[in-house]
């Protein structure tokens, strides 16, 4: 059967990977390009990009910055981050990006996700989904997580799917950075309910996270940044953990 | 010469990419003159199946792949549209390999299949060197059904064809430009068949 699936994910401004708070204070961690090499040969299943930089010029970079990582990496890799159109979508496809990641975009104008995955396909539309919880309730957020969408997280995951989304990328804002580990519970809820495959992110910091994210919250894969990035956790022993503890895992 | 053909179903950028890192030159094009006169064709393709065949037809290739007898790599929708039929928008297809094309089932799996998968029962030089249970990446809806020229098997739900050869057509479902060390061993072994 299908592997459970991890995958760092790189914040790119300009040509740089960064780490930041909140976007704020960013720091360069390294070559994206290179990173995603070393990612590939170490074990990494997937890879997503995060184009941070939000300026029509450093758009351009990004681009750029696409078909190289197309021309050196053989593994497959999403791109995201401020996605706004079909237009930018196609660019994207044509830099050699497998999948694109849309949010923002999708919340304000859901047809888009129709739009690009009824001519690309479904397999190439990942729709973001940042979501918090307000009175018990997970609500989705948009614009980086600052604004409340007026949207629950199940109804627009759903929705979503019926409009061809291909995955669904669900960040728990609250977990997010926290390092105490995934949304357990409702990534299973997400996973249950949807028959498209979810990626949990937020609040990785150790190995046992993945277990448990795999094993009860039925995530078909998991992304994390910050402790790849700076070596807490090397992929290849991640890796070895959790083919050891039973789960099906591509070594 | 390698041919990859061009009929418009998605990026070639990954797998002209491929062949680059593996300095194997090629061309990309559409043009029956140039396909027939080449070492070898690679028909690529991400999409789906009856914009796959509308577009083959209309580039005027149905007769020129069918009559090719150099060695031909079909890959996802590329190996689809070589089989016999499709179920995805009920499609006739170019009746290369016998299987028909269904759609993915099986208890709980979720559709699309996408992600790094293992393939058993390897056979045929595109897998010299090759381990059986290799880890290869799938991105698809639609798998040709277990048939006398299956190459390689894979499960999900139910076991399928995930790769197929007939004569001088091979096809994987799989994508070996995507598929790390393992897919480019793959590619390499199709560009060395004599």
């Amino acid at each position: 059967m299908v592997a459970k699936r991890i995958i760092p994910c790189l914040d790119v401004n300009g040509n740089r990977t960064v780490k930041g708070v909140r976007f704020n204070n960013l720091k360069t961690i390294g070559d994206p390009v290179l990173m995603g090499i070393n990612y590939a040969r170490t074990g990494a299943d997937e890879l997503v990009y995060l184009d941070i930089s939000a300026t029509s010029e450093g758009r351009k970079t990004f681009v750029d910055l696409v078909k190289n990582i197309a021309r050196e990496i053989n593994i497959p890799f999403t791109v995201g981050g401020g996605i706004s159109c079909f237009k930018e979508a196609a660019e994207m496809l044509n830099a050699g990006a497998d999948k694109i990641a849309i949010n923002s975009a999708a919340l304000s104008s859901p047809q888009l996700i129709k739009e690009i995955s009824s001519v690309f396909g479904s397999q190439f539309v990942v729709v973001a989904i940042d979501a918090t919880q307000i009175n018990g309730c997970w609500m989705v957020m948009s614009r980086g997580g600052q604004i409340p969408a007026g949207k629950k997280l199940l109804d627009w995951a759903l929705e979503s799917q019926d409009l061809g989304a291909g995955e669904i990328l669900f960040t728990a804002i609250d977990n997010d950075g926290t390092k105490e580990g995934f949304a357990y519970e409702k990534i299973a809820q997400l996973s249950s309910v949807l028959s498209i495959p979810v990626i949990a992110s937020g609040g990785a910091g150790k190995a046992e996270h993945f277990e448990h994210v795999f094993k009860e919250g039925k995530a078909d894969a998991a992304l994390a940044a910050s402790i790849f990035h700076n070596g807490e956790i090397s992929i290849k022993d991640l890796k070895c953990n959790l083919l050891n503890s039973g789960l099906n895992i591509r070594i | 010469m390698i041919t990859i053909i061009d009929y418009g179903m998605g990026n070639l950028f990954s797998l002209s990419s491929s062949l680059v890192r593996l300095n194997a030159p090629f061309i990309i094009t559409s043009d029956p003159e140039i396909i027939r006169l080449s070492d070898r064709v690679i028909l690529p393709g991400v999409g789906e199946a009856s914009s796959a065949m509308k577009n083959i037809t209309n580039c005027g290739l149905e007769e020129v792949i069918k009559n090719l007898t150099i060695p031909v790599l079909g890959i996802c929708i590329g190996m689809q549209i070589l089989c016999k039929s499709s179920e995805e928008g009920d499609t006739e297809c170019l009746n290369i390999f016998p299987p028909k094309v269904k759609r993915l089932r099986g208890e709980g799996i979720k559709v699309p299949h996408m992600g790094w998968n293992r393939v058993f029962n390897l056979k045929g030089e595109l897998f010299s060197d090759v381990n059986e249970g290799e880890w290869l990446y799938f991105i698809h809806s639609y798998a040709p059904e277990l048939c006398d020229k299956s190459v390689s098997h894979t499960q999900y739900g139910e076991i399928f064809s995930s790769s197929l050869q007939c004569k001088n057509f091979y096809g994987t479902q799989f994508h070996p430009e995507k598929s790390g060390t393992a897919g480019e061993k793959i590619i390499n072994n199709f560009l060395n068949i004599k």
